[in-house]
């Protein structure tokens, strides 16, 4: 599985770009193949404020839906409005086509708490020796 | 407590299932994705491990009455052997035990098929109620059960087994061998397609799998799992034991009247579900499709302008339609067919239409070939 090494990580699978004081935003293809056939996604409003850790969002599969947090403070930007109709590149390309929002930061201080892609790829590991998903 | 495992569990493993715990039990939720299974079945075929369901039978002289004491549906309609109905099964205060399928196989032995989760309980609550002249036996264990499900079904299976599938008519079974093993093959399924299901003793499952699949791939046939499962019957609007029925839901609620038969022989709830058709049946299942986008997914509330009427009780993403459909649990006689409604999804309202179930054209093959 493919961890770009020039993006940082989050706990619950974004990943970010950063660029300046410019964040662009999406969900890991861990993240993607876990959730299984993306048919929904759920973006916030341009302009919207969004806090570390808080839900901007959430990402649906036909059997799932798992909220999106955001890696960090700012202002909502830009959201990709083509995933509205076309969710599926989230599984196809989830790091590049599938961007989901560009945040402006309001204290870049907080991109340190972010994970390396090979701190990512060890949580992961760690994670997935951890029992089953559970279906209702 | 660890899950249960059919004899199937490493065949799945093998096959780059997606495992998950379903019902107590480890199931393959996925094998190629969804969406790609969905439309498999709908277009071509697949095959369902379904051997956690359970397997109940009951023999003796007054098997039949037996059975009608347990469950709500006239078992006078097993006129001849080989037939099967669908009934709901009821606690004394009406709300639902289990839905299951009633097979007859001779005038002095039943069997009942039911959901995994319900095994235990069920055979509990039949103990507890059955009538003296027959013996129940849970016979779950011992038995495994495949389900071949799609147009393609027919042609895929015919040349396995040694019975014409032309003579198998909807809700009915033969005892068949099947790829040289012997059981029992019923043209029933929860897809709302033409298909199997395959009965065959639990060690011989693994086997009859194999075959079937070694038939059917070459015509598209695909292994399925659970989340296909669920999107399949939930288009095809049938109901799922712990959304649309539950303890707390009757089956006269759940639109299941048409196989509870309160004329008929007393049966475990009668009374009660006689009382609540006099009082007024307080809610109902209806079935709604998104206008526009979203997910509508079970628990979500579901409003009428400022009245809540109810929850969704299954929602999901059509892979057929691409719109979001599902099933609610309402207030009775609030929301006729082609009214507005919306569902309250993370606090904001996404709107829906009523629509009666099936949402997709059912293919299932309703009426026996006259020879």
């Amino acid at each position: 599985m493919d961890f770009p090494k020039h993006l940082k990580y989050t706990r619950e699978h974004e990943w970010a770009l950063i660029e300046g004081d410019e964040v662009t935003v999406g969900i890991t293809e861990y993240a993607a193949e876990k959730l299984g056939d993306v048919v929904y996604v759920d973006l916030p409003e341009e302009g919207d404020s969004l806090d570390a850790g808080g839900t901007f969002g959430a990402v649906e599969s036909v059997k799932a839906v798992s909220d999106l947090y955001s890696p960090i403070t700012g202002t909502v930007k830009e959201i990709n409005k083509s995933l509205a109709d076309s969710p599926e590149v989230i599984n196809e390309d989830p790091y590049v086509e599938a961007w989901m929002v560009k945040i402006t930061v309001d204290d870049p201080d907080e991109l340190e708490d972010l994970m390396t892609a090979e701190a990512y790829a060890a949580y992961i590991a760690e994670s997935s020796e951890e029992g089953s998903d559970e279906e209702e | 407590m660890s899950d249960k495992k059919t004899p199937l569990n490493a065949t799945h493993r093998k096959a780059g299932a997606r495992m998950v715990s379903f019902a107590g039990w480890d199931m393959p939720v996925q094998y190629a994705g969804v969406i790609q299974e969905h439309k498999a079945v709908r277009e071509k075929a697949g095959l369902f491990d379904v051997s956690h369901m359970g397997e109940i039978w009951v023999t003796g002289p007054n098997a039949a009455a037996v059975c009608q004491h347990l469950i709500t549906n006239d078992v006078g309609l097993l006129q001849e052997d080989g037939q099967i109905i669908y009934s709901a099964v009821c606690q004394p205060d009406g709300g639902t035990v289990d839905d299951v399928l009633l097979h007859r196989i001779s005038p002095t032995e039943y069997l009942f098929v039911v959901n995994a989760a319900n095994i235990d309980k069920d055979f509990a609550f039949f103990c507890e109620h059955a009538p003296q002249g027959a013996e129940l036996t849970n016979r779950s264990d011992d038995w495994g059960q495949l389900a071949l499900q799609g147009p393609l079904s027919q042609q895929i299976l015919q040349p396995l087994v040694d019975v014409a599938l032309d003579d198998i008519a909807y809700y009915t079974f033969k005892p068949a061998t099947m790829a040289g093993i012997r059981g029992l093959l019923a043209r029933t399924g929860y897809t709302g397609e033409d298909g199997f299901e395959l009965y065959v003793p639990a060690d011989r499952v693994v086997e009859l799998w194999n075959k079937v699949m070694e038939a059917g791939a070459p015509q598209g046939l695909e292994p399925i799992g659970l989340g296909a499962r669920d999107t399949l019957r939930l288009e095809a609007g049938y109901s799922l034991y712990g959304h649309e029925l539950s303890a707390t839901i009757t089956p006269l609620e759940a639109n299941l009247g048409w196989v509870t038969k309160l004329d008929g022989d007393d049966f475990v709830g009668r009374d009660a579900l006689r009382k609540q058709k006099e009082a007024g049946i307080p809610r109902q299942i209806v079935g709604f499709r998104f206008t526009g986008r979203g997910v509508p997914r079970d628990g979500y509330p579901v409003w009428k302008g400022d009245e809540q009427l109810g929850v969704v009780t299954s929602g999901t993403m059509s892979p057929m339609l691409q719109t979001g459909i599902g099933l609610a649990l309402v207030k009775r006689g609030s929301l006729q067919d082609g009214d507005a409604l919306d569902v309250e999804i993370r606090g904001k309202r996404f709107p829906a239409v009523v629509q009666r179930p099936p949402f997709v054209p059912s293919n299932v093959r309703r009426k026996p070939r006259k020879a």
